[in-house]
């Protein structure tokens, strides 16, 4: 069986991939997925816990949730990629790009 | 004090003499204006006579009750702790005197002023005066105690500014005679301060104002003081009677009641017109002559002598003060009757006329002879009363006759035009003195235009004669024994202590004064030629004016026999009745005063016969003129008014000037308010404006201002707008966080 270590470093693998991605690309598309990416890096921890924590065959409290929580992370990643892809075509509406810096009026 | 079950009847109807006259001034006031002329009139000479009624019901009481004095409480006045006053009429032999004189005299007077005041435009209004006059004065003799005889004496003056102001738009520049009602008022306020502080003494030593308590305790004083001093060296007694009480050393007994007679004797200056506050008395004959003849002549000026008589029992005490009150009254006398000799207006000599008699009743009462100043005070209000009525009438008469000639000559003045304007005649006495001959204006008053009046005026002139005859003290009217009297206990006293000859040689000049000036009236206004149209044209008043003449020149003749000589079947009554009230010490009848005096008079009356009547003036001169300065000194009635509008108007006017301008406006207003108060206020402001407000507050919160300006200026440069730059900020949070909960808990 796989160590759990192994799932935690990629997990972190990605969640660093996502981050880097939001930070230093300007498609705004590119910057999304790498949200996803962090997300779902997360729920690659959530379930690489849940597992660590099962013990033998009886449903363990802390074990299942993990697991649920994954499902909620799921819902809300669906819910902000619904969200954030009608931003994503309305700004571009606009400025005809979906590069990110193109929209920074809101400046101080 | 004592079971009255006689005279029950009788003295308990007491304050109905005062509730009579005060319903006339009552129904006066409510429909005296729709009744008019003469109803109103009417009416209040109903009400004084009812009063007088009463009073002769309270003389019959006395008798039925062997002249015990009763006193007939009505109410509780005022009850502060041991200050204990009550509405209460004390009817003895001295009150019952007094209320028979104002309410007999006054009634006479009411019904002549219906003649005198008729076509007046106020002529209601005079009469609820009058009215009221009677009510104060009744209160004030009247009472058991003093501050009763205060009410009374505060209202009889109240009542003689109104109406000495009652033609208050008349006189010289239409303020005179308003001048000379205040120039009473505020006269007779000195005499009040002194009589007031009096009062405050009477109470302080006595514990009470009622007068037979009070007395009650200066007599046991006196008589402690007498059995002290009986064993006592004379030097060791002034501190004894005070230790004797086991109180603090204090003043003696007799300093105490010198002290209050002293100050009663301001009071009574001031309302009996004395040296030095008689200065009022003479212009007050800007009023009416009914009021000149009722309150400036009988009644009110007498107030003061019967204060002093009332509180006898005090002036006992004091010798001082007796001796000092005796002076001040004769000195009056002399005074007064001197400058009556230099006066051309014929209500004028009267006026110093009456303070001269005053002081006469002044000087007997403060040498302890009561019955003689009340006798002369009786006599003096009834042929005083007549000889001002009379002047009246002749004024009257001789200003109808100016009417009627004018008439004559232009027309339009008929007969009630003429009463009107008689309003105008006795104002013309508080500039007349002064007048020279040549002033175009008539002057009714003055004597100068009259003359030869015995003829056209045949009533009022005998009844003149017989008012001046009983003055001048020619035997055997009324005068002659009252004054008299006075005479021969100055004259006892003057064989006992030098004072009293002082007394008596100032009053037997006065006296001679007294002759002097009567007859040179008579002379002037009766006989001789009429020196004016005016005179020529004069006619007799109306009966309702000449009958209380009438009544009053009986009075004045058979006044005497009040108190004739003890050698006289029923001589001394006065004087036995007043007993019954007062401490009396019989002087008896003295030959050679009685000699003395009367050749006085008649001397004083055959030399106003050489100088007046021998050769009638002609002209408008005095023959007294060519006296030169002396006559100017008399006239200009020895410049009293201007000494004391040097001495005392002056320094007072200049004061008030200071105080007015120097102190009010320039130390007050100018610098204290402006330059302190308001400049203060301003370097203050300026202050808070400036330094604390611009300086501190200002600054501390424009700093604040700038500071949160400059702060958020420089936050603003983390929000650029750039989505990447805020996910980096939100990457540094979480790793700052993460590290936090690593690293350093």
């Amino acid at each position: 069986m796989v160590p759990t270590s192994y799932y935690i470093l990629l997990s972190a693998i990605l969640f660093t991939i996502g981050v880097v991605g939001v930070l230093v690309r300007r498609n705004a598309i590119i910057v999304f997925m790498s949200v996803e990416l962090m997300l779902n890096s997360a729920n690659l921890a959530f379930v690489a816990f849940a597992r660590a924590f099962q013990t033998g065959e009886a449903v363990n409290a802390a074990a299942m949730s993990g697991q649920v929580f994954v499902f909620f992370v799921m819902t809300v990643a669906a819910a902000e990629v619904a969200v954030g892809l009608a931003l994503i075509v309305a700004i571009f509406k606009n400025k005809h790009s979906i590069d990110v810096d193109q929209v920074h009026q809101l400046k101080g | 004090m004592h079971d009255s079950s006689t005279a029950f009847s009788l003295s308990s109807l007491v304050p109905l003499i005062v509730v009579f006259p005060l319903l006339g001034v009552i129904l006066n006031m409510l429909v005296g204006k729709r009744l008019g002329d003469p109803w109103a009139g009417i009416i209040a000479s109903l009400m004084s006579g009812l009063a007088f009624v009463i009073a002769v019901l309270q003389f019959i009481g006395l008798f039925l009750d062997n002249f015990h004095a009763t006193t007939i409480t009505l109410a509780e006045w005022i009850v502060i702790g041991t200050l204990k006053i009550p509405w209460a009429f004390q009817v003895d032999t001295l009150s019952v005197t007094m209320m028979l004189l104002v309410t007999g005299v006054g009634t006479l007077i009411h019904v002549y002023a219906i003649g005198y005041m008729k076509g007046d435009e106020r002529f209601h209004r005079f009469f609820i005066y009058l009215n009221l006059f009677i009510v104060m004065m009744l209160f004030l003799v009247g009472g058991n105690n003093y501050l009763m005889l205060f009410l009374g004496w505060e209202g009889v003056g109240l009542c003689s500014y109104l109406l000495i102001g009652f033609w208050f738009d008349k006189g010289a520049n239409g303020v005179g005679n308003a001048r000379a009602g205040r120039k009473a008022f505020v006269v007779n306020r000195v005499g009040d301060f002194g009589f007031v502080l009096a009062l405050f003494l009477i109470f302080w030593t006595s514990g009470s104002l009622i007068f037979n308590d009070s007395f009650k305790y200066f007599e046991e004083k006196a008589k402690e003081h007498a059995t002290v001093t009986a064993p006592a060296p004379a030097k060791a007694v002034e501190a004894k009677p005070a230790e004797g009480h086991g109180e603090s050393e204090g003043p003696t007994t007799e300093q105490i009641a010198t002290a209050i007679t002293l100050l009663l004797l301001v009071g009574a200056a001031g309302k009996s017109a004395q040296i030095p506050l008689f200065i009022w008395l003479p212009d007050a004959m800007a009023g009416p002559t009914p009021v000149s003849a009722l309150i400036h002549a009988a009644t009110m000026v007498t107030a003061g002598i019967y204060m002093i008589v009332r509180s006898n029992v005090i002036f006992h005490l004091a010798p001082t003060s007796q001796m000092v009150v005796a002076l001040v009254g004769a000195s009056t006398a002399f005074l007064a009757g001197s400058i009556a000799m230099g006066q051309f207006d014929i209500k004028r000599v009267l006026a110093y006329s009456t303070i001269s008699q005053l002081g006469f009743m002044i000087a007997a009462a403060g040498m302890g002879a009561y019955v003689a100043a009340m006798f002369h005070l009786l006599t003096h209000a009834f042929f005083k009363a007549l000889l001002f009525l009379s002047s009246g009438s002749v004024i009257h008469g001789v200003e109808h006759g100016h009417h009627a000639l004018h008439a004559h000559g232009g027309g339009g003045h008929d007969h009630h035009d003429a009463h009107a304007h008689n309003a105008q005649s006795d104002s013309h006495a508080a500039q007349a003195s002064a007048a020279s001959p040549d002033h175009h204006e008539f002057d009714p008053q003055d004597m100068r235009n009259m003359g030869g009046l015995r003829k056209q005026m045949n009533v009022t002139f005998w009844v003149y004669l017989i008012g001046a005859i009983a003055l001048a003290g020619v035997f055997p009217f009324a005068g002659f024994w009252s004054k008299d009297e006075i005479l021969a206990d100055a004259w006892l006293i003057g064989s006992k202590q030098p004072y009293g000859v002082a007394v008596y040689v100032l009053l037997s000049v006065a006296a001679f004064f007294t002759a002097f000036y009567m007859g040179r009236q008579v002379f002037m206004v009766f006989f001789g030629g009429e020196r004016t149209d005016a005179a020529k044209h004069a006619h007799e008043s109306s009966w309702v004016m000449l009958t209380p003449l009438v009544i009053l020149a009986v009075l004045s003749v058979i006044g005497g026999a009040l108190n004739l000589p003890k050698f006289i079947p029923g001589g001394e009554a006065l004087g036995k009745w007043i007993e019954h009230s007062v401490e009396v010490h019989a002087v008896g009848f003295n030959l050679t005063v009685a000699l003395i005096s009367t050749g006085v008079g008649l001397f004083g009356i055959f030399l106003s016969y050489l100088v007046y009547g021998r050769s009638p003036m002609m002209t408008m001169t005095d023959p007294l003129e060519r006296l030169g300065f002396v006559f100017r000194f008399l006239n200009g009635k020895w410049y009293v008014d201007e000494l004391y509008q040097a001495i005392i108007i002056r320094p007072i006017e200049g004061f008030a000037t200071f105080a007015a301008f120097a102190l009010d406006w320039d130390l007050w207003h100018d610098f204290f308010h402006d330059t302190i108060i308001a400049g203060g206020f301003r370097w203050f402001s300026g202050f808070l404006a400036g330094f604390v407000d611009k300086g501190i507050v200002d600054r501390f919160f424009d700093g604040l201002g700038g500071f949160v300006r400059e702060t958020a200026l420089n936050f603003r440069e983390f929000q650029t707008g750039y989505v990447r730059n805020y996910a980096l900020m939100v990457l540094f949070g979480v790793v700052a966080v993460l590290g936090y909960f690593l690293f350093v808990r």
